[in-house]
């Protein structure tokens, strides 16, 4: 079936898969961090970045693209952290506002892109992302960089367990927590620039959100949640590719998010650990149990009277 | 009324419905539901247009409704699954926003509903699409639905304003005193689906969300009360709405995201200048006292 693709195809599959694992193991991390909806605003964040960047280069140089959308979801970020540092607005609100007015800032620019590169700019394919967009070298880039977090993800995992779990534990044994946080947001913003080209900023966090909490009904340690996020990731990412390359135009993101979105719901129903399926058939075990008990009980009773 | 008077009126009247229900959102930690609830109308308005054909405002705003409420309710139930709270809001919203845009992009797509138009709206088409109400005359359908919602919210909140605030502040109290919770928790969610999907067609699903949060953050920070709050934050609203159309006007740029953008500006003067809550104030406090 793969081969039988076109060889561009099979490039855009690899990468997508390549990104989706990424994704999956980074939306671990932030599933723990109890940041999910952080990576919606700042995926949001990105997007004048991404204009701006265009702008002032004159062309579409992905790798320049990306390193502006990093920029400004960075300082998205920073404001959410200063906007609840310095006043009493909470977090929930502080993401909500960035992400609504930063957006609001990337269509004010995108408007003007479009009206000066007379909507040649392809800029659109942001917002909800289109894979069949991508040329070869797009596909590496974004192949090398989603490489580079899976092996910070890999490579730190120890790291991690520790800086998600036991913090005054990493702080005992001289683990720098201000290093993690600094590594931490660096592959979390990483993660969601490489992914905006292929899923677009309204649906990049979905990537990062849903396999992670997929996992968890299935994994009992934090490594086989990591690892099979990963796999859900990376099925997601392809597959949704694959998907939207059977129509002309069709947006990948929406199809990467409803494959991954059809693999939560089966970890749902039939996730070996608190999964639907089987709190239900234990429950039922359960209350059999009681009854053949009170059954035996009172049959007991009747034969002491 | 002029062209240029019916956008005001329009975007006057998402500022002050928006800044309206943005105050009880924000004090109920509710914000990132709103974004949820802006993205997922879409889907409820797509499913309304498969199954009745039309765009008339009435079937989309049961449409939307409904999505607004499955959402809250989908969110509530994997919550209670042992799920954390955003992570199940991420994947409700998002799975049914990626639905709603497959649908569109894919057998809906015509020249009536596009995604485009969806998230950034066309307040500038709004003036064309007019029709003739008994007593007012001929006006622009989205100003009379959001004219209309407006209304509601208003009488919502004013009738059942204590409670509001007991729920919103403490809602174990709320509970003790034999306040339906609940009931009201849903009630505000279909408020907020209704005025987000009214104001869909004038500023877009995701400028709502700056429209909705952004006035009450900034309201928030210049007093404690709840009245004062809701007065301002509808006035920090419609003076958004006003200024974002100017300056898109005099940039040439989209005219909703312009909007959102100035409700950042007007947050950002807030939280500077602000004599209770912003840094000059707690500034001169500090010098104040030493």
């Amino acid at each position: 079936m793969f081969s039988l693709l076109p060889s561009n195809t099979q490039w855009v599959l690899f990468s997508t898969m390549m990104l989706g694992i990424a994704a999956g193991m980074v939306g671990c991390l932030a599933y723990w961090k109890k940041q999910s909806l952080m990576s919606d605003a700042l995926s949001h964040a990105a997007l004048p970045g991404v204009v701006l960047a265009f702008l002032l280069l004159g062309e579409k140089n992905l790798l320049v693209l990306i390193c502006g959308a990093a920029v400004s979801a960075l300082i998205g970020a920073m404001c959410i952290q200063w906007i609840q540092s310095v006043s009493r607005i909470k977090e929930d609100t502080s993401m909500g506002m960035i992400l609504s007015v930063f957006f609001g800032l990337g269509i004010m620019l995108l408007t003007i892109a479009n009206r000066s590169g007379g909507n040649q700019s392809g800029l659109d394919g942001f917002i909800f992302g289109q894979a069949a967009s991508m040329i070869r070298k797009d596909v590496y880039i974004m192949s090398v960089l989603a490489l580079l977090v899976i092996f910070i993800g890999i490579i730190a995992f120890k790291e991690w367990k520790i800086y998600l779990f036991d913090p005054s534990f990493a702080k005992g044994i001289g683990l720098s927590v201000k290093t993690m946080n600094a590594v931490y947001t660096f592959v979390l913003v990483l993660t969601i620039v490489i992914g905006i080209q292929a899923v677009g900023v309204i649906l990049m966090a979905a990537l990062l959100i849903i396999p992670a909490i997929s996992a968890r009904y299935w994994a009992h340690s934090f490594r086989t949640m990591l690892l099979l996020s990963a796999l859900f990731g990376g099925v997601s990412g392809a597959g949704g590719t694959l998907v939207s390359t059977y129509g002309a135009g069709w947006p990948t993101g929406p199809f990467i998010v409803i494959t991954s979105s059809a693999i939560f719901l089966v970890s749902m129903i039939f996730g070996a650990e608190k999964g639907m399926l089987l709190q239900f058939l234990q429950h039922r075990k359960h209350k059999r149990d009681l009854l053949v008990n009170w059954n035996i009980r009172t049959a007991e009773k009747e034969g002491e009277r | 009324m002029s062209y240029t008077g019916w956008i005001l009126l329009t975007a006057a009247l998402v500022g002050a419905s928006c800044g309206l229900i943005g105050v009880l959102l924000i004090l109920r930690r509710m914000a990132m539901m709103a974004d949820a609830i802006s993205h997922t109308v879409l889907l409820g308005i797509v499913i309304a247009y498969l199954m009745t054909k039309s765009l008339h405002g009435i079937h989309m705003l049961i449409g939307a409704a409904i999505a607004g409420l499955l959402t809250a309710f989908l969110v509530q139930w994997l919550h209670s699954r042992g799920i954390q709270q955003d992570a199940s809001i991420g994947v409700v919203f998002t799975t049914m926003f990626a639905i709603g845009v497959i649908l569109i992009s894919t057998s809906v797509g015509n020249v009536h509903l596009d995604v485009q138009h969806a998230l950034m709206g066309e307040i500038a088409f709004i003036p064309w699409k007019v029709t003739t109400l008994p007593l007012i005359g001929t006006i622009p359908v989205a100003t009379g639905i959001l004219a209309l919602i407006l209304i509601i919210v208003l009488g919502i909140i004013l009738l059942f304003y204590k409670e509001w605030k007991i729920t919103s502040f403490d809602p174990a109290l709320a509970a003790s005193l034999g306040i339906p919770v609940v009931a009201m928790h849903y009630l505000f969610m279909t408020l907020v689906s209704v005025t987000t999907v009214a104001a869909f067609d004038a500023v877009g699903a995701i400028m709502v969300v700056a429209m909705l949060i952004t006035p009450a953050a900034a309201a928030y920070l210049w007093t404690d009360k709840l009245s004062v709050m809701l007065v301002l934050s509808s006035s920090f609203g419609i003076l958004s709405a006003f200024i974002g159309y100017y300056l898109a006007v005099w940039i040439d740029t989209s005219i909703s995201g312009s909007m959102a953008f100035t409700t950042g500006i007007v947050f950002l003067v807030s939280i500077l200048f602000s004599p209770s809550h912003g840094m000059v104030g707690k500034w001169r406090r500090t010098v104040g006292t030493v």
